[in-house]
């Protein structure tokens, strides 16, 4: 079989187990070049799950390729980071004691580990991506409301220069409008080429932005499609969508 | 008491705790980045000292075999790693660092006669002899129980100073050495003489101490390091790995440890156990921090001293007593009031 090249993440019988119990059972999904790919699902369905996984985080069974290499004894989180692997932990994980330009630098670690030394004009890109970090670069993590704080976490993580971003319930806690600022920042992040997994309780934000979609539920895959096919699906439209759905 | 006396006290007080100072910054560093509440700190202070004395002595310092045996262990655990997992490249730094420099340590030691070297190219060589003991033993004793609780660590961590100590008497035997000062100055001041070597001490704390500040506030190193101790899943996914942080940070508290014995070495006996008491000196002014802050604890290890000295004075016979007495209202204090280090969930 020929690889594509534009296939960034290729997984396929993706299963997790925490001792006897299966977390994720015979996951697959893809992703390409350029692509938001969103995973939604009701809590507990094993999205977080799902995410610490591919990061190499967590012992997996299945097949995963990334950048065309099949994943064997080397999926370790500091191999997949120096391959461009971002997560953006659903907690943020952010340094609190430290300044945000301090968080954004060492969003850069690998990157100078290994020789690069652009990280300042990253820096201003993703100043430009969000400009009140900018406002606030020298302000303590700790200290920031809950739509900086992912916004940093964000950006730190594009400070890796990622070829797949993945972003765990980046809508979480956070204000309407604030959400509908972070969404609309993935969405241009689109058109920088890189491959974007979203994780999202927030069916319908999640569903306008992305191109591809993956219901999660206990577990399993239960539905998939286009992102404008699962939004008209009726079984999306009632457990997700629907009016009594606080999103 | 006249002024006299209370200043010649705390001069030598201040000189203690200048290098107890050190020691509970290493001791903070360690716990914070690896959770490891470092017992053998005191032990590098010992080797250093020890080290240099042999050297001056002209004597093979026993230190070189543990070096080189360490190293060769390290080297064949992770080589065969490396081997297995196809990762050639990373072969030749790792044979470098462990076997290669260690082998031309000693190789050195057995050509030129160290007795003839200057001082300062003695007290280089035996940083270089003893430093490197401190990323060999974290890998082999660390490393492969990152997760472990502190408890493990904590146990761990006084396997391995019992081991240093009996290695220590085997190579430098039960007497004790002292190493003729490094200056000669000295100055009046208030009526009390002011030893150039005292002055010594604290300088060269101080600038170790400012060197360190800014490798944590302006390197990207050191702030990794920081990183790491503040949040280590955070530090992960950034690709900073723990081992790499583990390294670096007993790297660093081997250094701090073996320069505070070089520069203690001229003003106290050293014997091949008496880091121990050193390094639980350091230990007080390190939990006088909550094994969290570096000026705190620093603050208190030189309180540490200067308490040490003052009561040697007034109750010779209770020194040791009364020191580490001291971290009993501290620890009240500390678990009272609010702020403590939990335990990180995994």
């Amino acid at each position: 079989m020929k690889h594509d090249h534009a296939v960034i993440l290729d997984v396929r019988d993706l299963t997790v187990a925490y001792g006897k119990v299966e977390a994720l059972h015979k996951i697959s999904l893809s992703i390409r070049r350029g692509e938001i790919v969103t995973v939604i699902g009701p809590n507990g369905a094993g999205k977080t799950t799902l995410l610490s996984a591919l990061m190499g985080l967590l012992p997996t069974t299945g097949e995963i390729v990334y950048l065309g290499h099949s994943q064997g004894r080397e999926r370790e989180v500091e191999y997949l980071v120096r391959h461009g692997m971002t997560l953006v932990p659903e907690k943020r994980e952010l340094f609190a004691e430290m300044s945000v330009e301090d968080n954004l630098l060492l969003g850069a670690f690998d990157r100078y580990r290994t020789g690069h030394r652009d990280q300042m004009e990253t820096m201003d890109e993703v100043f430009e991506l969000f400009p009140r970090l900018e406002e606030r670069r020298s302000q303590l993590a700790g200290t920031l409301s809950g739509g900086e704080r992912q916004m940093l976490a964000m950006g730190r993580a594009l400070m890796a220069k990622p070829k797949l971003l993945m972003l765990d319930e980046p809508s979480l806690g956070l204000a309407p409008l604030i959400i509908k600022e972070i969404f609309r920042i993935i969405s241009e992040l689109k058109e920088t080429g890189v491959a974007i997994l979203l994780v999202e309780q927030n069916a319908r934000a999640a569903l306008q932005i992305a191109d591809y979609g993956y219901v999660l539920e206990t577990g399993e895959v239960s539905l998939e499609g286009p992102s404008h096919d699962l939004a008209a699906d009726q079984r999306v439209i009632d457990v997700y969508l629907g009016l009594g759905h606080k999103h | 008491m006249d002024l006299q006396i209370l200043l010649l006290l705390g001069q030598d007080g201040i000189t203690n705790g200048a290098v107890y100072a050190l020691l509970a910054l290493a001791l903070v560093l360690v716990f914070a980045v690896t959770r490891v509440i470092f017992i053998p700190q005191g032990e590098f202070v010992a080797y250093g000292a020890l080290t240099l004395a042999s050297l001056q002595a002209g004597k093979v310092p026993g230190t070189v075999w543990l070096l080189l045996t360490l190293g060769v262990i390290v080297a064949l655990l992770d080589g065969i790693k490396l081997l297995r997992e196809r990762r050639y490249a990373k072969l030749p730094p790792l044979l470098i660092f462990n076997v290669g420099l260690p082998l031309i340590a000693a190789a050195g030691l057995f050509a030129i006669p160290p007795t003839q070297l200057p001082l300062a190219l003695q007290v280089v060589i035996s940083m270089l002899l003893i430093v490197p003991l401190g990323p060999m033993i974290y890998r082999l004793a660390f490393q492969p129980l990152a997760g472990a609780s502190v408890l493990v660590l904590l146990i761990v961590s006084v396997a391995v100073h019992v081991a240093l100590i009996g290695l220590g008497l085997l190579f430098f035997g039960a007497e004790g050495s002292r190493t003729p000062a490094f200056t000669d100055l000295s100055f009046e001041l208030a009526g009390t003489l002011l030893q150039g070597q005292t002055i010594l001490v604290v300088v060269a704390s101080a600038l170790l101490i400012i060197g360190l500040y800014f490798f944590f506030e302006r390197t990207i190193y050191g702030k990794a390091l920081r990183a790491t101790a503040m949040n280590r899943t955070g530090a992960r996914l950034m690709g900073i790995p723990p081992m790499l942080a583990g390294k670096l940070c007993f790297t660093l508290a081997a250094a701090i440890g073996a320069f505070s014995g070089i520069l203690i070495a001229p003003i106290t006996t050293i014997y091949y156990d008496s880091g121990f008491l050193i390094g639980l000196k350091g230990f007080v002014g390190a939990i006088i921090g909550g094994l969290a802050s570096y000026p705190v604890a620093a603050l208190g290890a030189i309180l540490v001293g200067l308490i040490e000295s003052y009561s040697s004075f007034y109750a010779s016979a209770f020194k040791e007593v009364i020191v580490f007495t001291l971290i009993i209202p501290v620890l009240l204090w500390r678990s009272l009031s609010t702020h403590q280090i939990e335990e990180e969930e995994e």
